[in-house]
């Protein structure tokens, strides 16, 4: 259902400023959601100003500064640090991003904004519980179905096949095109969302998949596929540069020609 | 707490009040707004109709009220809705017929271009019939 606002105790709060580091010249300052389930209550918005010219050139380079200098307390997910694990997306200054491969000088002015993936359950500080995500991941069963029997060698694809796959297998599953989708803000239960759906046309066009009919007939009803209205927020924040939307727009037109 | 549980005490992380707009999501919340006024409009027509039909005053009088400054900036704003309603319309089946116009910067772009038609194009209709 579309709720514009935050439940009562999702409200964040005003937190508190921590300290300027001491002789920085080039200080920026960052709002952090923070929560924290042993303490409870309401989240609350942390001003933290980092020396610039210490913090390295990623945002997670600053997570990592804070952490290291200012609040060991700051909790994040982090793994890889260079765009392949997924594990540090979050919402800055406003978009859904990876925070390691987000540089400074990609930012707009002014103070920024860091807060967990929108419109999920808080684990604690900027760690969304992504369970929903992942149970939806599953639901389109990306692997490889097949009736035939398993040849000797391997499944052979043409390169002209095995082309269609690109721009879809590289998904990381970072979680930042469904949780800017306002459809999956409102529908999320229901609505399977952009990263789920990207998958299910991955294994749809891919020569080699035998159970088209089948993946078809799981994304049949109002909700799992039709909930996507084109907002475009799913391309338009891909840390990998991949169009989920377009991707959806090709699952329904597989809709309508098995029909036809 | 066990997982359950706590997982229902977690608080939801803000979506609406820290996302920073992009065009493409202004276009779609503005088509279903337009869709909305259409609605308001259409029952515009109707109330000019019965008008007509009712007698010559009552008819005088409603064409009073649609010429007054009021009526036609009503008559703007929806000539602007039907506009764009009809623009984005088309983008909406270009991209689900042919399939085209997906990639971040053409959404984009058209949909500024969408915007700038329907508010000039608004204009132009009025215009042409004689409002100002």
């Amino acid at each position: 259902m579309v709720q514009l606002t935050l439940p009562q105790n999702s409200k964040v709060k005003k937190g508190k400023t921590w300290p300027k580091p001491q002789g920085a010249t080039n200080l920026r300052s960052f709002r952090i959601y923070r929560y924290s389930p042993e303490e409870g209550g309401n989240p609350r918005w942390d001003t933290y100003w980092v020396d610039m010219d210490r913090a390295g050139t990623m945002i997670l380079d600053v997570l990592i500064y804070i952490k290291n200098n200012i609040d060991p307390t700051l909790a994040f997910r982090r793994s890889c640090r260079e765009g392949v694990c997924g594990s540090c997306a979050m919402n800055i200054a406003g978009r859904n991003t990876i925070a390691c491969t987000k540089g400074f000088d990609e930012l707009p002015s002014g103070e920024i904004v860091i807060a967990p993936l929108p419109s999920q359950p808080v684990v604690k500080d900027l760690i969304p519980d992504l369970t929903n995500f992942y149970a939806q991941h599953a639901y389109v069963q990306p692997f490889l179905q097949t009736a035939t029997p398993t040849p000797e060698k391997e499944w052979r694809q043409s390169a002209e096949d095995r082309a269609k796959l690109d721009g879809l297998y590289e998904c990381i599953l970072c979680a930042s095109c469904s949780t800017s989708c306002p459809s999956y803000w409102w529908n999320g239960d229901k609505y399977l969302g952009p990263a789920a759906l990207l998958q299910a046309y991955r294994w749809l066009i891919d020569s080699r998949d035998e159970a088209t009919g089948e993946r078809l007939d799981a994304l049949e009803d109002p909700f799992k596929l039709y909930r996507c209205h084109t907002i475009m927020n799913c391309a338009q924040v891909c840390p990998k540069g991949l169009n989920p939307a377009q991707a959806i727009a090709k699952i329904k037109h597989m809709m309508v020609e098995r029909v036809a | 707490m066990s997982g359950p549980q706590r997982a229902a005490t977690r608080p939801l992380s803000p979506h609406l009040q820290i996302w920073r707009y992009h065009v493409t999501m202004l276009a779609s919340i503005t088509h279903r707004i337009t869709g909305a006024a259409l609605y308001f409009g259409t029952f515009l027509i109707a109330a000019w109709l019965v008008a007509l039909a009712m007698s010559a005053e009552t008819f005088a009088m409603m064409q009073g009220i649609i010429t007054s400054l009021p009526g036609k900036v009503i008559l703007y704003l929806w000539a602007t809705a039907i506009l764009y309603h009809l623009f984005n319309g088309i983008r909406h089946m270009m991209w689900d017929g042919p399939g085209i116009g997906f990639s971040p910067k053409v959404a984009s772009n058209v949909s500024v271009v969408i915007y700038t038609l329907a508010i000039v194009g608004a204009a132009a209709l009025m215009f042409v019939a004689g409002a100002f």
